[in-house]
């Protein structure tokens, strides 16, 4: 049997943070008392009416233009009937086959459609199986309900767990970075579902998937599509087929579980939302969604490698983590002539590792930095001793030319003093001198350390070897 | 004298408090007074005390509010025992603004439930009786503000018309009953029947009235998306004639059931409008005949949506049940809703249902495009469409309550209007005697104009009005 590859499309909530309430002038909250941000709009009471907020359309443009889709002139919004405590209207007002946007890409996966839709409220079951059903009773706080949501659905272009993972990771940055969402897995403001299934490579038709929910981290996420990828995969071998089913993912030990299907079984009953126009957004506020869009990871990325010529990895590091990517052109634009691969390497090796080290919110200025690299670029210090300024900078702070003359770290730049110490140094290592001559370009190292140590780290390494095969005349 | 404050008008009593003739405390006990004396059923809450709000166009006027309208900390219970005690925490954008022009709310009346019906027979709270004939209905589901007007105990109502409702009871009692153009007047706090049709708008006793009372209710409202309001605003009518208009009547009305009397007094109104200058011509709607198909299937969609809501959770009633929360919202809604509305509840999530959506509601959407063209033609030759409101004078009470579709009938000719979201009005233009015999009893005359022409209609109304001359009362107990 041919091997069976893996077909991944991902459904993605967003809630956005906007000040109010998708169609109430009710505030958002996080973690506040339950139940005091409500209104009669968001409790559903009789005859109120659904008030777009406008803050919302143009946040949900920002993200249509940031996943390249296209805007429909007119999407129309729908009712999703269905009772549950947790929806007060027993509606929920979303989009349904006229969807704001559509037909979108982001980092080589084809984004289906992107649409606006409110939040449902947050309910609590009493009793032993935490389910509606035979529970003593029901808990509900309606301060999320009718939070703003987009919602985003990939193509199933993703094809593997992995994948899956870094392509969520992407999006989170994108959107975090439009400044229209927390997109906090944990908290709930941004939330993916993954629908997962199996085919024979090279086979164009897709196999029958199952929809996998709560899975409330990027770590969950790729271990819920890993299991159920194997368990797909187990079944088929063993003659199986696969059914078509909502699982439940369970954190406590990576396994997944079927919803019941009485919970699941939903006749929707969309219909046009009555109470709302069509959503016609004008020229001038796509332009504005267009216009505001700050440079996204993907284009970051490539101008790294294009413009700056970075290494693909460093790029895609940089491109990632938005703060990152801020503080290495800060550094870049302050450092002066040196090749932004340097500043690269400093930011993402020597700064990475020390404040991984370091206090969780260490930090050095950008101009200090860019002054450390300075000073090692122009000779003025070893790359060792600017290791040392590093941590003296994460420390201490201060500036970095005035902690090499504190600390004594300035390169040895009297040759005449650098080469008796070379001198000496070949002396005291006959062995190496002799394995040197020999050929042995290794052996260099023992004396090239006793120089360094000799000087304490302020020697230039490059210009070390270069005396010490000067002086052996090899 | 108190019967001749009764007697005024309401723009002749706006006028007289406005001049310092008639204090305002006055004029409103004495409507408080006869409210009281309500035999009707028409009112399901009566106001204690108080006055009307402050000055403007209504200062002073008492006005009988539909249930169906949310009045702050004021039961509103549209009609159903669901609602029972409900007090809303705001009130209704209409109900604010004819308090803005300072009128105040003399009663909350009696309907079906939850604007279900067409003879007020469906009220959790009973059925209203028809001032005319107190065995017969007032029509529906404006049913209680229509007798509240007709009967002397309120000089002016607003109601709520989602295929008739303002317009036939109007008829079966009486009096002027306008429904304007989806969207003049904001639904905001106005409990939903169905949403793409339901349209608030006063039950008066003379055109001008009419006008006074949409004049301060309409307007674009930040709270309803689908408000729009009337550009230029509403003025008084004041035409003497009609020339130069020109009037069609469906042709399909030829064929249709309508009770003998009722025409008679059709084909009178249709030669006096001719006297007054009009011009009468036959206009093919051929899609109108569809519109009862197509309306309940569209009201009744929207209506199980909307009311989904009443689940015993938060407001209103709620039967405690054994077992989960799925299982007590079973048990509120089974002894919340009446008979008609579990009905149209059913009939609606039928035709929403996946797989016969579009032979229902798709399909019903399409008859109604079709609808609305069929005017908009219309409406590039004429300027006004006429039909009788109702095909029927007021009927016994019970005479149509096992035979739904019967009932659905009465809707006949003011559902089109409805469907293509255009304003219509009922104006009082004779007596006729019901089939099978009995005491007359009065017919009314529907004139359909394009959206947003409200003025011109009133106009029309007004002049025909005034040279109709009704001025017919209701005889009392009868039957």
């Amino acid at each position: 049997m041919a091997e069976l590859e893996a077909v991944i499309g991902l459904e993605i909530h967003v809630q956005l943070s906007t000040r109010t309430k998708m169609f109430c002038g009710c505030e958002l909250s996080f973690g506040d008392k339950p139940n005091v941000h409500t209104c009669p709009v968001c409790l559903a009471h009789p005859g109120v009416l659904p008030v777009p907020n406008e803050e919302a359309i143009r946040y949900a443009l920002k993200i249509a233009a940031a996943l390249e889709c296209e805007v429909a002139p007119r999407s129309i919004f729908h009712r999703k009937n269905y009772f549950y405590p947790d929806n007060p209207k027993a509606y929920q007002i979303s989009q349904y086959d006229e969807p704001l946007a559509v037909n979108g890409e982001l980092g080589g996966i084809r984004i289906h459609r992107a649409h606006l839709e409110e939040d449902a409220a947050k309910t609590i079951h009493l009793g032993e199986s935490g389910r509606i059903h035979g529970s003593g009773a029901s808990l509900v706080d309606f301060n999320r309900g009718g939070t703003p949501l987009v919602e985003i659905v990939t193509e199933p272009d993703l094809g593997s767990a992995e994948a899956a993972g870094a392509w969520a990771r992407l999006l989170r940055t994108t959107v975090r970075q439009l400044e229209v969402s927390d997109v906090n897995m944990e908290e709930g403001s941004l939330r993916i579902d993954a629908n997962v299934s199996v085919r024979p490579a090279g086979s164009e038709e897709l196999g029958t998937k199952t929809e996998l929910k709560n899975m409330n981290s990027f770590r969950f996420l790729e271990r819920g599509i890993e299991a159920e990828l194997a368990r797909q995969r187990e079944l088929i071998a063993a003659g199986g087929t696969v059914v078509q089913e909502t699982l439940h993912f369970h954190p406590e030990d990576g396994s997944l579980h079927p919803l019941r299907s009485k919970e699941e079984a939903h006749d929707y009953r969309y219909f046009p939302e009555p109470d709302l126009v069509p959503l016609a957004p004008t020229e001038a506020m796509l332009r504005a969604a267009r216009e505001s869009l700050p440079e996204l990871p993907e284009a970051r990325m490539r101008r790294y490698e294009d413009d700056l010529g970075l290494s693909a990895e460093n790029a895609a590091q940089l491109a990632a983590d938005p703060d990152a990517a801020t503080y290495f052109e800060a550094v870049c634009e302050r450092v002066g002539e040196v090749e932004a691969q340097t500043v690269a390497n400093w930011v993402t090796g020597e700064l990475a590792a020390a404040l991984r080290q370091a206090d969780g919110d260490a930090a050095v200025p950008a101009g200090a930095l860019a002054g450390l690299i300075a000073l090692v670029q122009e000779n003025k210090i070893s790359h060792g001793s600017g290791k040392k300024v590093l941590s003296i900078l994460i420390a201490e702070g201060g500036e970095p030319a005035e902690i090499v003359e504190r600390e004594g770290l300035a390169q040895i730049s009297d040759s005449g003093e650098l080469e008796s110490i070379v001198a000496a140094a070949v002396e005291a290592n006959p062995d190496a001198a002799d394995q040197i001559r020999a050929g042995n370009q290794k052996a260099i190292g023992a004396i090239v350390g006793a120089v360094m140590k000799e000087t304490k780290g302020r020697a230039d390494g490059g210009e070390v070897s270069r005396l010490i095969k000067r002086k052996l005349g090899v | 004298m108190m019967g001749g404050l009764l007697e005024l008008s309401v723009a002749a009593a706006a006028g007289r408090i406005a001049a310092g003739e008639v204090s305002r405390a006055e004029y409103f006990e004495a409507w408080r007074a006869a409210a009281a004396g309500d035999e009707l059923n028409a009112y399901l809450w009566k106001a204690e005390d108080g006055t009307a709000g402050g000055d403007g166009p209504l200062a002073g006027i008492p006005v009988a509010v539909k249930d169906l309208f949310c009045t702050e900390g004021v039961a509103t219970t549209a009609g159903s025992r669901i609602l029972e005690g409900h007090r809303p925490l705001y009130t209704a954008t209409a109900v604010r603004r004819l308090h803005e022009a300072g009128a105040g709310v003399l009663g909350k009346t009696n309907m079906d439930e939850f604007a279900m019906g067409s003879s007020n027979e469906n009220s959790a709270y009973g059925a209203v009786r028809n001032p005319w004939d107190h065995g017969r209905v007032p029509g529906g589901s404006s049913g209680g503000s229509a007798a509240a007007v007709a009967g002397g105990l309120a000089p002016c109502a607003i109601g709520t018309d989602t295929g008739g409702s303002i317009r036939q009871p109007a008829s079966l009692c009486g009096i002027v009953g306008l429904k304007p153009t989806y969207g003049a007047i904001s639904r905001y706090g106005m409990i939903a029947f169905a949403s793409s049709l339901d349209q608030c708008g006063p039950l008066t006793r003379n055109v001008t009235d009419a006008a006074l009372l949409l004049a301060a209710m309409q307007g674009r409202d930040a709270c309803d998306s689908t408000s729009v309001g009337i550009e230029g605003g509403v003025e008084a009518p004041s035409r003497e004639n009609l020339e130069g208009l020109r009037f069609a009547v469906p042709a399909e009305l030829a064929h249709d059931a309508i009770e003998p009397g009722v025409r008679a007094v059709f084909e009178a109104t249709l030669k006096r409008i001719e006297e007054l200058g009009g011009e009468i011509a036959e206009v093919s709607l051929p899609h109108a005949e569809h519109g009862i198909s197509a309306y309940y299937v569209i009201a009744p969609a929207e209506a199980s949506s909307n009311l989904a809501r009443y689940d015993g959770v938060r407001y209103g009633m709620r039967i405690e049940a054994e077992g989960d929360v799925i299982e007590m919202y079973e048990a509120t809604r089974a002894a919340g809703f009446g008979d008609e509305v579990k009905r149209r509840i059913m009939l609606g999530t039928y035709a929403l249902s996946s797989g016969y959506y579009d032979a229902y509601y798709g399909r019903a959407q399409r008859v109604r495009t079709k609808i609305a063209e069929d005017y908009a033609a219309a409406f590039d030759r004429f300027d006004f469409v006429v039909t009788p409101t109702s095909p029927s004078v007021a009927f016994e009470l019970g005479a149509k309550t096992d035979d739904p579709l019967a009932m659905y009938m009465n809707d006949f000719f003011t559902v089109p209007m409805s469907l293509a979201g255009i304003p219509a009005i009922s104006i009082p233009a004779g007596l006729a005697e019901p089939d099978g015999g009995g005491p007359q009893l009065p017919v009314g005359f529907q004139i359909a104009a394009p959206a947003f022409a409200e003025q011109r209609l009133l106009d029309a109304a007004y002049a025909l009005e005034q040279a109709i001359g009704f001025d017919a009362e209701p005889g009392g107990s009868g039957g």
